[in-house]
């Protein structure tokens, strides 16, 4: 460095800001391509018809989307049901027991949860519950979903109740409040905004994911309001129309991109909206 | 400040008042407060449960497979369900291949977006936008990347092939690759930018007084400085890598066999089992399946704590 001379120096200097400049913005240049090939396709296909009817046999003009749209609230809701009360409870007790060897046993344990890729999870739903039924069912699906969304939720949850200042806790125990009310309605309620975003971002999360609903929900050409039998979901239609061989199932599986990306991409927003209005702030 | 400060006893006087005003029967708390104590702590168990749950399952229900094929598994080359036959070894080169093809892809852009929003611009406009967009692309499903990859990828990735004289497929590895560098851009980026974050002003002031310019600043001081928390990053991107199954599994061209070049079509772990799970007739071949499975529960598993134990250290260094 020292042999150089200054000006090559500040040359060096000028090139490496260009490279990272360049670098940084070329990087969301997919995004921009995936969003606008999404709007151009998908918006062709979509209109009233295609978000209330059924998909169409092959040759048929038509057909839409209303079973996906329908499975995939249903998964979502048994994944919901599934994981919101577990996960929020585990998040208070790792918040409220910060040492110790089973906090410290379920936080290895919740990120091991994190890491497990989606596939994997589903083999587990079908070996726990698709196999004892002897059928795809939603509800193997939902379960499947539901245990990915655990681990963001008892994660935000501890994060969350954790910023909260222990004098809040201990001016409502000083009042003779029970442990049990002081952590239901003064600690949960003054992390709420931290708690309904991590469930927001986790639906996020799977509502998206088909891996793990290839072998449990399965898919439905049909509407399906039975949680024991399969249902089709957003992300499995998009997966299974567009291996397809047929140009009007390739137009159907745009729209359905269009609507499970515009779906998603409004919950991350909306929970980026939460966090800023209605922030934890003491 | 000073109305902050006011502000939370209120809050929490009337919210207790409340609270008491409700019921206040002594008698009656100490079986609710048990409950609920042992309702928080048998959630805590419950994830334990979970995960020592997943692991046994999967274990179990491939044994079949670890005892017809013991160690010879991971290193057979033949996958033929017809004959009975099944060795791990083309998934398990494809894995790699594509997991670190795709990061090697995806290192200068995350890099960069980690040093550009760590380093050079922190406050305003432009890292906002830039933050943001990166978080749309990793809110993106992954389907919804592997339906893009398909149709628009492909056929320029065809292009590129055709060019170079290799057979134009479109789909393989490669393809795979790229696919994979986009999704996991987030991830590596995300926490660079968060550790260059938290390099101390004095070490760069430090470097700046004796005349170093920016670039041999984040050169010789920022990023040695940083370099387990990068590392970090990219080892959980590729963990993300190894795992990710839909975009992989619609555009690699599922091929048993293992990969002889970059284009070449092949399968890794996670496609072959989306792709064979539901037509595994007998119990061997689900068996096989699962270990597959098995194999990148804990392939992923000590990658993701090694990438996490190396983060825990940082926070406590800085």
């Amino acid at each position: 460095m020292a042999n150089e001379h200054i000006s090559l120096r500040i040359v060096k200097d000028k090139l490496f800001k260009l490279l990272v400049i360049g670098f940084s913005f070329a990087s969301i240049l997919p995004l921009l391509f995936i969003l606008f090939y999404i709007f151009k396709n998908g918006v062709a296909a979509i209109d009233w018809q295609f978000l209330t009817e059924l998909p169409k046999p092959v040759g048929e003009i038509g057909g839409g989307i209303s079973n996906a749209i329908i499975g995939t609230l249903m998964l979502v809701i048994i994944a919901s049901i599934c994981s919101i009360p577990m996960g929020i409870a585990a998040g208070i007790y790792l918040s409220e027991h910060q040492q110790g060897r089973l906090s410290s046993a379920v936080r290895l344990c919740v990120e091991i949860l994190q890491g497990i890729p989606s596939i994997v999870i589903g083999i587990i739903a079908y070996v726990w519950i698709v196999m004892p039924l002897r059928t795809f069912s939603a509800v193997s699906g939902g379960i499947a979903l539901g245990i990915m969304m655990l681990p963001i939720i008892v994660r935000s949850t501890e994060e969350t109740l954790k910023l909260i200042p222990e004098s809040l806790k201990e001016a409502s125990l000083a009042l003779g409040v029970p442990y049990y009310k002081t952590i239901l309605k003064v600690i949960v309620p003054a992390g709420l905004s931290g708690i309904v975003t991590a469930v927001i971002i986790s639906i996020a999360r799977v509502a998206g994911e088909t891996a793990p609903l290839l072998f449990t929900a399965f898919g439905n050409p049909f509407m399906n309001l039975n949680i024991l039998k399969p249902v089709n979901s957003l992300p499995l239609l998009v997966f299974n129309y567009a291996a397809s061989p047929y140009p009007e199932w390739h137009a159907l599986a745009w729209g359905a991109s269009l609507v499970l990306a515009v779906f998603v991409l409004a919950l991350n927003v909306f929970a980026k909206v939460i966090t800023r209005k209605w922030k934890v702030q003491f | 400040m000073n109305a902050d400060r006011e502000q939370y006893p209120v809050v929490s006087l009337y919210s207790a008042d409340k609270i008491i005003s409700e019921k206040a029967d002594v008698n009656f708390t100490a079986p609710a407060e048990n409950i609920f104590h042992s309702l928080l702590a048998g959630a805590a168990v419950f994830m334990v449960l979970l995960v020592a749950g997943i692991f046994l399952t999967l274990l179990i229900e491939s044994l079949p497979s670890i005892k017809a094929f013991g160690i010879r598994f991971l290193y057979g080359k033949t996958w033929d369900p017809v004959a009975g036959e099944f060795g791990a070894l083309p998934f398990l080169a494809g894995t790699l291949i594509t997991a670190f093809l795709s990061l090697a892809i995806s290192l200068p852009f995350s890099l960069s977006l980690s040093i550009f929003l760590g380093e050079y611009s922190t406050k305003g406009a432009v890292p906002a936008i830039l933050q943001t967009a990166i978080e749309l692309l990793a809110g993106i499903p992954s389907v919804i990347y592997g339906f893009w990859g398909l149709f628009i990828l492909v056929p320029i990735v065809r292009g590129i092939e055709m060019k170079l004289g290799v057979a134009p497929l479109g789909i393989g590895i490669f393809t795979s690759a790229l696919v994979l560098a986009i999704m996991i851009i987030p991830y590596a980026a995300s926490l660079g930018r968060e550790v260059i974050r938290l390099v101390p002003d004095e070490l760069k002031e430090a470097a700046y007084s004796l005349g170093a310019t920016r670039f041999e600043v984040i050169k010789k001081v920022v990023l040695p400085y940083v370099f387990s928390g990068i590392t970090a990053g990219n080892l959980l991107a590729l963990g993300r890598a190894i795992g990710e199954t839909m975009a992989v599994t619609m555009v690699i061209g599922n091929a048993n066999v293992i990969p002889k070049s970059i284009f070449a079509p092949a399968n890794t772990m996670a496609s072959v089992i989306a792709n064979e799970f539901t037509e595994a007739t007998d119990h061997i071949y689900l068996s096989s399946l699962v270990e597959i499975g098995l194999l990148l529960f804990v392939v992923t598993m000590v990658i993701n704590i090694a990438g996490k134990q190396i983060i825990k250290k940082m926070s406590v260094q800085v």
